[in-house]
């Protein structure tokens, strides 16, 4: 590997370690839309900065971009305190027309300035290390090495600092405020973080991607993990690991590296979201079936249970008796065969002494709806529910 | 009366985009009472415990804590919000919630260590969720849900408890149990406010009452106030609930 290409990496790296960290906060706020917003509206912010600086890594851009992200953020909610339209309505008012004014900004100043619409939304990982900061003709490396660099270390030490109050406000906005923790302090806190990061983060992946490193390794976390502080580990993991194999899937493909590095994010939550062990999509369709069975195999066991005649019994009329599909009633008649829990008599179907059990006990759980009953029960029988 | 007045709430008027959901309310939490706030829907039940907490911005009017204002006597107060005003697919264990208590006496950026681990333990305890500690709160019924935030209240430690309807969506285990918390604060001399849905209970559970709708129609002792006649003026209907005198 050449020194550029590990320099690529390490950027890319840390890019994705600043965006993780604000993301998980935005997503379990519900504002993964904001994040959006926010990308789109530092546009005017970042070229009155270049105007101003000449420089796309200068903090002061920095700073006049990032408060344009405050300020949308602020824009959306006046809106939306007047009642008239709806969260998601404001911030689409908000940011086309803050972006609108950052591209007219550029159109109209395109011959003397050295910035375009697409270096902003797409950026371009691949220049970075060619923006060297040079301390008194000493080479200390790409800029926005640093400048990355110095956002991750910033926003690592606010959340340390402050993260039971992150923690309180986004749980519980009403108790945070009872107890002397602004969550509007904490709102606007983790809107400049965010805006920071989105502008320090623009020049190299691009405004837009910058949204994907945000929310797709918080999004992805969300499901492995039910602990606050292991989300925000497995976000960090999962953005480096997007970061460096996005780049190398960029140098084999020949293709745009913050497009890879997007898209191996996709991938990455496409797996988890399809094979999670508890919150996965496969997951979650396999319970639903087990439990469909469950509850047809106690329905099927209460109806023998309730009724003595012979009729109601018959191997080849049970579908009809409790209209089920042939097919499923096979299904529930063989489970329950093959736990014992009844037997077959001349074609006729009798609960065995454990199906007696087990239907009694069905019956206090349903009764009851306590889930003490049914603790025993998953030892005794076969029963999935978890 | 020569108890020692908790709140005092004066002149105060709260308005959402300038429509007022309370208005001009004048009311005296005497120490000690166990209170229900009682009202039709929308009549600013809740409303009126968050404009005392500071949650909400009133438009007119002051409230004291003992005498002070409330962000000078945040350490006194405990509050458990409406079960459902937040998420409990929040990614924490029970545990962690009820710790949330702790963290008004704490203060900024300090975090809690073993003392606010015990009391959040002991406040557990007194819910009957110690056994569910490390469950995630996901994971737990409405009624152990709810009084996770009881637990988490006491674990605030406090002299007045404002609670907005602590027994929506329990069943009548929990509920019991919850009263039985409300009935042990108020012998150690807290104060308890509740919004309070179920009008055939407050004669049972409470002491003291205040009818609201707007405007506060009434208040006072629950033997004296809770009749026909109050019903009728804050409920518009004429509602008649069996009183147990």
């Amino acid at each position: 590997m050449s020194n550029p290409q590990i320099e690529i990496q390490i950027i890319a790296a840390i890019v994705a370690m600043a965006c993780a960290i604000p993301g998980v906060f935005l997503v379990l706020r519900k504002m993964a839309l904001i994040s959006d917003a926010i990308s789109h509206a530092i546009l005017p912010g970042i070229v009155i900065g270049f105007f101003v600086t000449q420089d796309l890594n200068s903090p002061l851009l920095i700073l006049l971009a990032a408060l344009t992200g405050v300020i949308t953020v602020f824009l959306v909610e006046f809106i939306q305190k007047t009642g008239l339209v709806k969260e998601d309505t404001a911030i689409g008012l908000v940011f086309p027309v803050l972006f609108s004014i950052g591209v007219i900004l550029i159109s109209k100043n395109a011959n003397d300035v050295h910035l375009d619409v697409d270096a902003v939304l797409l950026g371009e990982l691949a220049f970075a290390p060619f923006d060297r900061l040079m301390v008194s003709g000493a080479d200390w490396g790409p800029k926005s090495l640093w400048i990355m660099g110095g956002i991750l270390l910033i926003t690592i030490s606010l959340m340390v600092l402050f993260f039971k109050e992150l923690k309180v406000s986004t749980f519980d906005a009403g108790l945070s405020s009872a107890l002397g923790i602004s969550p509007v302090v904490m709102h606007y806190g983790l809107m400049s973080v965010s805006s920071i990061t989105v502008v320090g983060a623009f020049d190299a992946v691009g405004a837009i991607l910058v949204v994907a490193l945000m929310i797709a390794p918080a999004a992805t976390a969300y499901l492995l993990t039910e602990d606050l502080k292991k989300m925000i580990g497995l976000s960090l993991l999962f953005g480096v690991v997007s970061a460096i194999s996005g780049y190398w899937v960029a140098h084999f493909l020949d293709a745009s590296i913050s497009g890879s590095i997007a898209t191996t994010l996709g991938v990455i939550f496409l797996f988890v979201y399809l094979f999670a062990p508890k919150k996965g999509l496969i997951a979650v369709l396999y319970r639903q079936k087990q439990q469909r069975i469950e509850v047809s195999l106690i329905t099927f066991l209460l109806h023998l249970n309730r009724h003595e005649e012979e009729s109601e019994r018959h191997i080849n009329h049970l579908q009809e008796h409790i209209n089920w599909h042939v097919v499923r009633a096979r299904t529930v008649l063989d489970l329950a065969e093959k736990n014992n829990l009844v037997e077959i008599k001349n074609d006729i179907v009798f609960l065995t002494h454990k199906g007696l059990t087990f239907t009694e006990k069905s019956l206090e759980y349903i009764i009851s709806n306590k889930d003490e009953k049914i603790e025993p029960m998953k030892e005794d029988f076969f029963l999935f529910r978890g | 009366m020569d108890q020692k007045i908790a709140v005092q709430i004066d002149d105060l008027t709260v308005a959402y985009n300038y429509k007022p959901v309370l208005w001009d309310i004048d009311l005296s939490v005497p120490e000690g009472v166990l209170m229900a706030i009682v009202g039709p829907n929308g009549a600013g039940k809740s409303t009126l415990i968050k404009a005392i907490l500071g949650i909400i911005k009133p438009i007119a009017g002051s409230v004291s804590i003992y005498g002070k204002p409330y962000s000078k006597q945040r350490k006194l107060v405990a509050y458990v919000p409406q079960k459902g005003s937040v998420d409990w697919d929040f990614p924490t264990t029970a545990l962690d919630v009820v710790m949330m208590g702790t963290y008004g006496s704490l203060g900024w950026i300090k975090r809690p260590g073993q003392k606010e681990k015990k009391t959040a333990l002991e406040s557990m305890e007194k819910v009957g969720m110690l056994a569910f500690k490390n469950r995630q709160i996901s994971q737990l019924s409405g009624g152990q849900q709810q009084r996770v935030f009881l637990a988490r209240a006491l674990a605030q430690d406090a002299s007045i408890y404002f609670m907005d309807e602590p027994f929506q969506g329990v069943d009548a285990t929990t509920e019991i149990a919850i009263i039985n918390i409300l009935k042990e604060l108020r012998k150690a001399g807290k104060t308890v406010v509740v919004v309070h849905h179920d009008l055939q209970t407050v004669p049972e559970y409470f002491d003291w009452v205040t009818f609201l709708n707007v405007k506060k129609i009434a208040t006072g002792p629950v033997k004296e106030i809770f009749n026909d006649d109050n019903l009728t003026k804050t409920y518009g209907i004429n509602y008649k609930v069996a009183v147990n005198k």
